[in-house]
Parts: structure tokens; sequence; C-alpha cells
């Protein structure tokens, strides 16, 4: 077989989408691009054991698989434009390559917050590079830290803070509880008092107006007027995706790159989209397009894009099997796990406990047209294991298409 | 085919459970137990099983 399909993004989901590519039966070459100069390394731990050194950054590479052992990487090097009708992608280095597929796994980057004040001493957490400056920004003596957004990593990062013994942790966000956006008031009331009863500060309901400082930040300034004095800052404010290299190709690229049910681009059938950067619909729920930041979207999109681009370059009929993945996500946070199966954000008007209390190990449900939508867990090895317990109840709904 | 557990990686978040039900299981005080040499028809099962495990903890020989 000749021709080439061309992976870009050398994370998780380039990783998988390269290994889907020869399980779906493609064995012409595949090449991925990747503007990182490392092989594909897990995130998860960035903002936790790697941060608080429990775990060395080596440990962090992902085995590829032995069928994937013949694939082309392009480490460091970007994707910088994209002629998709004349199938070909443009590199940094002033290359061309022609591809007979493309697969974008170009993920996210962190949002930075655009406010008056100087730029250094303000991390953000993304990539290796990303967490090994912050662990040592951390780790000097007597730092004060500030996280700006109290999302999954902002709550993970002041948890790994306090437990690196660092003096000062506080958590700003114009919301008035911890993850309230995707959880709801019931555990984000919860997540409050943990993180309080641990040594993390937090400063609710208000935004950053500026940073203080001439060289170096030395505080951030509140919209409420009060100043936090700060030597470490963290912006952990949402991300956006990297899709600026495919513009000027009639591609929707509003949130992410949106997708059919088969993770296909714009309708082209040699274009999928894979990981966080793809925004497809989910046949288990409502037929709206989503991005899914959880780290089991990128393996689940890889293995339903790859059959259907490979179908398509082999010219095979496909089965028209719907894409229906079941979300789930965890974040450890000092002590305790949040485990999440389904799409509680679908159901955050009517949140019940279903097992348990939210001062101890509790199960959450989710609520939403007559039916169990979404369960997180918070607590111990117990509460993970009872929101494990509705899981089998979430995956047998009935599609909620309206 | 072969299967390892790193068992100091190991979290016990039991993804893998999920998805080979017949080569991984929790005891009862929340613990991992596998079966080390599964059979060959369950390779697709205890590759996913490996895919989903969030601590890169389980190696397939063989
Ligand atoms: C700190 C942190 C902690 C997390 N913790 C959890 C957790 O506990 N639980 C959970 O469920 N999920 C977690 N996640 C989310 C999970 O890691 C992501 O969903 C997953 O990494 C997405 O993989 P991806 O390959 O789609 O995108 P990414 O990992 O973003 O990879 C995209 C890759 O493409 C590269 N790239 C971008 N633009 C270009 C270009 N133009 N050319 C070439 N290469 C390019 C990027 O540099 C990057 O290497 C966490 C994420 C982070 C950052």
């Amino acid at each position: 077989m000749t021709g080439r399909v061309l992976v870009a993004g050398a994370s998780m989901g380039g990783l998988r989408a390269a290994e889907q590519l020869r399980a779906a039966g493609w064995t012409g070459a595949v090449t991925v691009v990747g503007d990182e100069p490392h092989m594909p390394y897990n995130r998860p731990p960035l903002s936790k054991e790697v941060l608080a050194g429990k775990a060395p950054f080596e440990s962090l590479a992902f085995t590829p698989k032995a069928a994937a052992a013949d694939v082309e990487w392009r480490l460091g090097t970007k994707a910088v434009g994209a002629r998709l009708d004349e199938r070909t992608v443009t590199l940094d280095d002033g290359s061309t390559l022609a591809y007979d597929g493309l697969v974008v796994a170009t993920g996210m980057s962190p949002r930075r917050l655009r406010c008056p004040g100087p730029l250094t001493g303000r991390h953000t957490v993304r990539t290796l590079a990303d967490a090994r400056g912050l662990r040592e920004a951390l780790t000097r003596p007597g730092v004060r830290v500030v996280v700006v957004g109290a999302g999954f990593i902002g709550c993970e990062v002041a948890a790994t803070a306090v437990g690196l013994g660092v003096r000062e942790v506080t958590v700003v966000d114009p919301l008035p509880l911890p993850l309230v956006g995707p959880l709801g008031e019931l555990l984000g009331r919860a997540l409050l008092r943990r993180h309080e009863e641990r040594g993390v500060r937090f400063a609710l309901g208000t935004g950053v107006a500026a940073f203080a400082g001439e060289d170096r930040v030395t505080g951030v300034v509140l919209a409420d007027g009060r100043v936090l004095a700060a030597d470490v800052v963290v912006e952990s404010v949402g991300s956006v995706a990297n899709v600026a290299w495919l513009e000027g190709n009639g591609l929707d690229l509003s949130d992410g790159v949106l997708t059919d049910e088969s993770l296909r681009a714009g309708g082209r059938p040699d274009v999928v989209a894979v990981g966080d950067v793809a925004r497809f619909p989910n046949a288990r729920y409502d037929g709206v397009p989503r991005r899914v930041e959880h780290w089991s979207i990128p393996a689940d999109t890889a293995r339903h894009a790859a059959k259907a681009l490979v179908a398509h370059l082999l010219g095979r009929d496909r089965e028209p099997a719907p894409f229906a993945p079941l979300p789930t996500f965890w974040s450890d946070q000092h002590d305790f796990r949040l485990q999440s199966f389904g799409a509680p954000l679908l159901g955050l008007g009517d949140i019940r406990v279903l097992d348990g209390d939210p001062d101890g190990d509790v199960v959450v449900g989710y609520h939403g047209a007559d039916r169990l939508l979404g369960v997180v867990a918070l607590g111990g090895p117990a509460a993970a294991a009872g929101a494990a317990r509705y899981r089998a109840q979430l995956l047998q709904q009935p599609a909620l298409t309206v | 085919m072969k299967v390892v557990v790193d068992m100091n990686k190991c979290q016990d978040h039991g993804q893998c459970v999920f998805a080979a039900p017949d080569v991984f299981s929790l005891d009862d005080g929340g613990r991992l137990a596998y079966v080390p040499d599964p059979d060959d028809a369950l390779r697709d099962e205890v590759e996913e099983a490996a895919d989903v495990c969030p601590l890169q903890a389980i190696r397939i020989e063989g």
C-alpha cells in the first residue's frame, strides 16, 4: 500500500491515532508531527505526582504499541498551515508534507490572562516544561502562590502546593465556589470545605484586575480592590484549541474542530480530529457537538476516527457504528479523588446525593430528562467504587435525542 | 500473552476492570487482582485495558 497518513500533534491523541490506524488495517506510511521535543507523555501527573516530586519526569512517557513501531515521528516541528483541497500541510521548517489522510490531534493551549503587569513569575501547567518550571518555583523556600482559576487544574495545583509545604496558597475565582461550573453547588461546597481544612485559602466571587510588581510579580490585584501578595502565580483559566494552522480551509474552528459523528471535519472523508481539539456529537446524548477535555477521549476518538479514515482510504464499506463514548474523568486533590462517569454538565439542574454524605464519601447523581445523566464520587476508594456501580446504569440509558 | 501490572504504580482506578472484566478485578479491599496469562482471544480487551490505565501500569508481553 502506498500513501501517507499525517498526524498533527504528538501527544496522547496523536499516539493513539497512530496505533489505531494500524489496528484498523492501514499499512501505509504514518508520520506524526509534534511541536514539543518529547515523545508522547501522560499529562495528568503534571499537576499532581510529578509536580509533587513523587514521580520522576521520565516516568510519564507512553510506551507505543509494537504495531506502531514503524511510525515516523517528527518532533520539535510545528504545523503552521494546511491546504486541505491539495492535501498538504506546511511545517515551521519550511517543508511541505503531502498526505492521503490527515488526523488533527493538536489539542489545547492554556488561556492566558490579559491583565496589566509583569509577566515574570506567571506560570501555566500544560507541558512537561511548564511543570518543571512551576515545581522549581514552588520549591523555593517561603514562596506565596496565588492560583487563578478554581477549576480542575487550579484545584489540583493548589492541593499539590499545600502538600509541598508552600507557605501561602490562595485560589482566586470570579465564581462563588470551586468547580461549581462543571460540578454544581453541592460538590462545590464540599470541595471548598475540604480544601480550606487542608490549608488552601480562597478569594472567590472576584476576578484579577492586574498583577503588581516591576520586573516580576509581587502580588495579584483583585477586581474588588484587595491585593494578594504573591511570588508565584499560576494561571489555570481554561484553554484554547490549537487550530490556527487549519485556518483558510472553510472548517468551523470556532471552538476546536467541528466534526460529524465519524470525527470527520468539514464533511471531508480524509480529515478527522481526535482528542481535546475535536468538537463531536455524542450519540449517547443530545447530538450537540461538544469538546470533551477528559483523558478518556483521545483513545475513544482515535479508535473511532481511525476506522472511518482507513475505511475511506482503502475504499471499504464502513459499518456505520454511532460514536457514543461514556465520558469519564478523575481528579486527585490532597487525599481525596473525584471520579466522574457520564455527563454531569447536562444534569446540573437536578443534583441529588445517591450514596453517603457530602462530609464523607459521597456519590452524587446529575439528572435531566427523567434520567441519570452523570455520577460523580468524592472521597476515598469506597466513593469511587460507589460511582462505578452506577456506571452500568449510565451505559444502559437510551440516547437522549430530542 | 503475558500481562504484568506494576503494582507500585497502580492507584486502583479500576478502568482496566471495565475494559477487560475477564482479566482484571478489584477484590473486596479495592485492590487489583488479575490473570497474568490470559487466553490470546482476550488480546483486544487487554490492550484496551492497558490503554485506559491512567497510570500506564499495565504491560503486555508476547
Ligand atoms: C495538567 C493537566 C492535568 C490533567 N489531569 C487530568 C485528570 O486528572 N483527569 C482527566 O480525565 N484528564 C486530565 N487532563 C486532561 C488530559 O490530559 C487531556 O484530555 C489530554 O492530554 C488530551 O490529549 P490530546 O492529545 O488531545 O491533546 P494535548 O495533550 O493537548 O496534545 C496536543 C499536542 O499537539 C501539539 N501541537 C499543538 N499545536 C501543534 C501544531 N500546530 N503542530 C504540531 N504539534 C502541535 C501540542 O504541543 C501537544 O503536544 C489533564 C490535563 C492537564 C494539562
